[in-house]
C-alpha cells in the first residue's frame, strides 16, 4: 500500500509514460549540447579579450616629430622624465634610435642614419590602465606636438574579430533558448492534446488550470533537465578538450581564452536555465489554451 | 432549508443544432433527493450536465449554491465543481489510474493530504464491494465494477450535492439497492442527490424522494411542484 501513498508518483502516472517524453529529452539533449558549447565560446573569447584589455590598456607610445636635433633631445629626454613623474607609470624608455634607423633602412636607405634626418622621437610607456590619461595630458604639457598612441589600437582587428565571436555566441544561446521555449510551447499544446480526457476528468472533480500546468510542467521540467545533463555533459568533456589544446598552442590571445571556475559554474547552470525557461514556456501555453476554453 | 439549485427558463442548444433543452424550470431544495427520468435522447444528460457545470445554459439562468452558475468566471469553476459528485454516464475514469488512485483522486485534487487519504479510500472502496480490486486498473474491471468505482469517486469528498447519470445501469438489482442504500444514506447527512434513472424499481426504494421528467427537451411540471417546492422557502 505505500506505493499508492507516494503523491509525487500520481502525477506521473495520470500522464502515463509516453514516447514524447524520450523525444523531448533527446531535443534538449541537442539543444544543451550546442548550448553550452556556445556558452563555452562567448565566455573563452570573453576572457581572451579581458587579457588582452588588461595587457594593453597600459602600454602607451608617445611619438615627437621635431627637426630641430637640439629641440627634440632635450625635449625627449624632458618627457621621459615628466611621464616618469605621473602616478601610475611604471616604465619609461625611449626606443633606441639605432635599432629604429636600422629597421627604416629598408625604407631609407643609408639616409636613415643620417643624424640630421628629422628621425622622430618613439617613447615606451607601461603605466596603470587608467594613468593613460594623464600620461598623455603630461606629454602634451612638455610637449604640445606630441602623439600619443594606445598600443590597443593596433591589435583593434583582433579585438574587434573577438568582440564579433562573443556577440555571435551570445546570438546562439538567444536563438537556441528562444526553440527550446518554442519546443516546449508544441509539447505542451501536443500534451494537452494527448491527455484531454484526462484533463477533462481533472477539471470535473475541480482541478484548476494551474494545478492542470503543474502536471505538464513537472513532466516537461524532468525530461528537459534529464535530456540536458547528457547534452551539457558531452558539451563539457568536448570544451574541456579543447582548453587542453588551446593550452598546449602557447598563443597569448588563444591561452587567454581558458575558463575560469565562474565560468564553468555558468556553463552548469546553463541545463537549469533552460529547464527553468521550459518550463515557463509549458506553464503559460497551458494556462493561455485552457483559458480560452469554457 | 434553501434552494442550491434554481433552473429559470433555461435553454440549451449543442452548435447550431435545434435547441436540446427548452424553458426548463425547477427549483431543487438542500438536502432533497431527486430522480430524472425520461426516455433516451430526452436531455437528461444535458440537464445534468448544466447541473455539474460542464455546460453553460445558451439562455436562461442556473443558479447554484445562490450564484449565477452561467456567469461564474473560469476560474471560480473549480470551487463550485469540488462542491459537486458527479457519476457520469460513461464513468469517464482514468484507465491508466489503479481503483485506489481513481478514487483518490477527488481528494488529491482537493489537495487533502496523503496521509488523510487511505483510510477514506479504503473505505468507500469496501463500500462499494471492491477492496479486493484495490490495485485494478479500470480496463480490467467489468461494467459493474467500473461504475461502483465511479460512484465511489463520486462521493469520497463528501459534495453537497451527488448528480449520477444512470448510476445503476450496469449492475445487478441486488448491487443496485446497495448503491442506492449509500445514496441514502449520504442524503441522510445531507447531500443532496439527483439520481437520471429509467428504473422504476429504484424510484418505488425511495419513497420521499421527488420525481422530475424531461420529455423532447421539456421539464414535465403538470403541478408546478418542480417550480415551487413546498418545503422550500
Ligand atoms: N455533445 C452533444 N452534441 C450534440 N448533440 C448532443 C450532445 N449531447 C447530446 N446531444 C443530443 O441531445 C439530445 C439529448 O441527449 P441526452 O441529454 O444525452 O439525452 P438522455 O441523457 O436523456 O438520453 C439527443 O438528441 C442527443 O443527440
Ligand atoms: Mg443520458
Amino acid at each position: 500500500m505505500t506505493s499508492l501513498r507516494r503523491s509525487g508518483a500520481i502525477d506521473l502516472k495520470l500522464l502515463g509514460q509516453g514516447q514524447r517524453s524520450w523525444v523531448m529529452a533527446g531535443i534538449m539533449a541537442i539543444m544543451l549540447f550546442l548550448t553550452v558549447l556556445s556558452g563555452a565560446l562567448g565566455l573563452g573569447v570573453a576572457r581572451s579579450a579581458g587579457g588582452l584589455d588588461r595587457q594593453l590598456a597600459g602600454q602607451l607610445t608617445v611619438q615627437l616629430v621635431e627637426p630641430d636635433a637640439a629641440l627634440r633631445d632635450s625635449r625627449a629626454k624632458a618627457l621621459v622624465v615628466g611621464i616618469a613623474r605621473v602616478p601610475g607609470v611604471a616604465r619609461v624608455r625611449e626606443a633606441d634610435r639605432a635599432r629604429l634607423a636600422a629597421l627604416l633602412q629598408p625604407w631609407l636607405g643609408d639616409a636613415g642614419l643620417d643624424p640630421d634626418l628629422p628621425m622622430p622621437v618613439l617613447i615606451d610607456v607601461t603605466a596603470a590602465p587608467n594613468a593613460a590619461a594623464a600620461v598623455a595630458a603630461a606629454a602634451r604639457r612638455i610637449a604640445p606636438g606630441v602623439r600619443v598612441d594606445s598600443s590597443a589600437r593596433w591589435l583593434s582587428p583582433v579585438r574587434g574579430l573577438l568582440a564579433t565571436l562573443f556577440w555571435v555566441a551570445i546570438g546562439l544561446v538567444v536563438v537556441i533558448a528562444a526553440a527550446t521555449a518554442g519546443v516546449a510551447l508544441l509539447v505542451a499544446r501536443a500534451g494537452l492534446d494527448t491527455h484531454r480526457d484526462t484533463i477533462d476528468v481533472l477539471h470535473m472533480l475541480g482541478s484548476t488550470d494551474l494545478q492542470v500546468a503543474r502536471l505538464l510542467q513537472r513532466r516537461i521540467a524532468r525530461d528537459t533537465l534529464l535530456g540536458g545533463a547528457i547534452g551539457t555533459l558531452a558539451a563539457l568533456a568536448l570544451v574541456a578538450l579543447f582548453q587542453t589544446k588551446l593550452a598546449l598552442t602557447g598563443s597569448e590571445v588563444l591561452g587567454g581564452a581558458t575558463l575560469a571556475p565562474i565560468d564553468w559554474t555558468l556553463l552548469l547552470l546553463l541545463p537549469i536555465g533552460f529547464a527553468l525557461l521550459a518550463t515557463v514556456a509549458t506553464r503559460m501555453t497551458v494556462l493561455r489554451t485552457l483559458g480560452l476554453k469554457l | 432549508m434553501g434552494n442550491i439549485v434554481h433552473f429559470e427558463n433555461v435553454g440549451l442548444r449543442y452548435g447550431t443544432g435545434p435547441e436540446t433543452l427548452s424553458d426548463v424550470s425547477f427549483t431543487l431544495a438542500t438536502g432533497g433527493f431527486y430522480f430524472l427520468t425520461g426516455a433516451s435522447g430526452a436531455g437528461k444528460t444535458s440537464l445534468l450536465k448544466l447541473l455539474y457545470l460542464a455546460q453553460r445554459p445558451t439562455r436562461g439562468v442556473v443558479r447554484l449554491f445562490g450564484e449565477d452558475a452561467g456567469a461564474l468566471p473560469r476560474a471560480r469553476l473549480p470551487g463550485f465543481r469540488r462542491r459537486i459528485g458527479v457519476v457520469f454516464q460513461d464513468f469517464r475514469l482514468l484507465p491508466q489510474l489503479s481503483a485506489y488512485d481513481n478514487v483518490a483522486l477527488p481528494l488529491r485534487v482537493a489537495g487533502v493530504r496523503e496521509s488523510e487519504i487511505e483510510a477514506p479510500v479504503m473505505e468507500m472502496l469496501a463500500w462499494v464491494g471492491l477492496s479486493a480490486r484495490v490495485t485494478a486498473k479500470p480496463p480490467t474491471l467489468s461494467g459493474g465494477e467500473q461504475q461502483r468505482i465511479a460512484i465511489a469517486r463520486a462521493v469520497i469528498a463528501r459534495p453537497e450535492i451527488l448528480v449520477a447519470d444512470e448510476p445503476t445501469g450496469n449492475v445487478d438489482p441486488e448491487m443496485a439497492d446497495r448503491l442506492l442504500h449509500l445514496f441514502e444514506a449520504l442524503n441522510r447527512l445531507g447531500t443532496t442527490i439527483v439520481v437520471a434513472t429509467h428504473d422504476l424499481h429504484l424510484i418505488r426504494r425511495i419513497p420521499q424522494a421527488h420525481l422530475m421528467r424531461v420529455e423532447k427537451g421539456k421539464l414535465v411540471d403538470p403541478t408546478g411542484l418542480l417550480r415551487h417546492p413546498p418545503g422550500a422557502a
